[in-house]
């Protein structure tokens, strides 16, 4: 992720957050409840942000820094381990 | 395979330009986990040309070429010859372009690239408009749906690309669908094993430009494939393999649920059930859906 290129054009290098921290648009955030969840990893997958981090012991996290609330991860949780909820005006 | 024994490594990083709920990234996390690190990907004007963010950072950990609409599978194809050339032989070359850029516009180079048995694996996620530059209609949007240039709904079917593919008789070609992970991972799995040139579809129900709310994008997935509107399957060595629930619809196994299940959700074809509805349409829909599953089942079964 680090590495440069010698190179005569320009080039991107990767980086997570390329467009800042994307959290700020959110309008429902995620709650994660870890006692309901059977780590099916269901919201791991189907994140589109890849905001939802995998544990090293199966469970899961959620990165508030990037997550998007687009909700994919509460309709796709079959025991309603996340719920949405609307974020509090700044 | 479950989800859980897929690859934990990320190669789309968090933070990206795509929309909330976007299909287009969920397709191309599970791809690029399939793919691995030592992949070079090609990306024509499409969404994920702007999903990669701003210049001077970018969100997907590999090399990347950006390329013109409609050269994704001939940038792919000098790639290829270039890495073959430096000896390079295991690194995998793949296209992946949306729908416009590989049904219209990329349509000629893409033909050309597996009539030239190139080794490349191309990507097709079909979100069925040019969502990109704003909801145009393209050669996949279906009938009826509205789009910006298709204000009345589209009085075209949609174009049957897999077929157009299966013409070149080429090793192996799919269709995927980005709500069944596990059976993408293992096409894409696939693909990367043989040598030659592969296609892969991917069903990506877009939110915005379909109207439905982003928290239903991997439902309206599911819809796609219990209503018959999107099929999954393997061509492999001339041979036609349908999976999952698919398989048992072709097999007629279990009754495809009505297309209008799958249609009543999405906002472009609101004007099919308000103010009246509009039946003359809606059978026109769903005769075209079972037309090409009679096709299938007379060809295939």
């Amino acid at each position: 992720m680090s590495k440069k290129y010698n190179v005569v054009t320009s080039i991107s290098y990767p980086k997570e957050g390329a467009m800042g921290k994307t959290g700020s648009w959110r309008v429902f955030k995620p709650i994660f409840s870890k006692d309901k969840c059977v780590k099916c990893l269901r919201c791991w997958i189907f994140c589109p942000e890849g905001a939802v981090k995998k544990n090293k012991d199966g469970s899961v996290s959620i990165d508030m820094d990037y997550c998007k609330g687009c909700g994919i991860c509460a309709n796709v949780c079959n025991v309603k381990a996340i719920i949405m909820e609307r974020e509090e005006q700044q | 395979m479950a989800i859980k024994d897929l690859p934990d490594t990320e190669y789309v990083l968090a933070g990206s330009a795509a929309c909330p709920g976007c299909p287009a990234t969920i397709g191309l996390r599970i791809v690029l986990k399939a793919l691995g690190k030592n992949t070079v990907m090609i990306v024509p004007a499409c969404c994920t040309a702007v999903i990669e963010s701003v210049y001077p950072n970018t969100s997907f950990d590999i090399p990347v070429m950006n390329i013109a609409f409609e050269a994704a599978a001939a940038g792919a194809s000098g790639v290829e010859a270039g890495l073959r050339m430096q000896g390079k032989k295991d690194t995998t070359v793949f296209a992946w372009a949306g729908d416009g850029g590989t049904y219209d516009i990329g349509i000629q180079a893409l033909s050309g690239a597996i009539e030239r048995q190139t080794n490349f694996i191309y990507i097709c996620y079909n979100n069925q408009i040019y969502s990109n530059t704003g909801i145009q209609r393209s050669g996949a949007t279906p009938l009826g749906a509205w789009t910006t240039t298709t204000v009345g709904g589209k009085t075209e079917v949609r174009k049957e690309m897999g077929d157009i593919i299966r013409a070149h008789h080429l090793p192996y070609a799919a269709q995927a669908c980005i709500s069944y992970p596990e059976d993408l991972y293992n096409k894409v799995k696939k693909a990367k094993s043989i040598k030659g040139p592969k296609y892969i579809e991917i069903l990506a129900p877009c939110p915005p430009g379909w109207h439905f709310p982003m928290e239903k994008t991997v439902d309206m997935g599911v819809l796609a494939i219990e209503t018959g509107a999107w099929a999954l399957y393997e061509f492999e060595n001339e041979k036609m393999i349908f999976n999952g629930k698919s398989k048992l619809l072709l097999e007629k196994k279990i009754e495809p649920k009505p297309v209008e299940e799958w249609i009543k959700y999405q906002g472009r074809f609101r004007h099919l059930f308000k103010p009246t509805r509009d039946e003359k349409t809606l059978k026109a829909i769903q005769d075209n859906t079972d037309i090409i599953w009679e096709r299938y089942r007379k060809c295939y079964l």
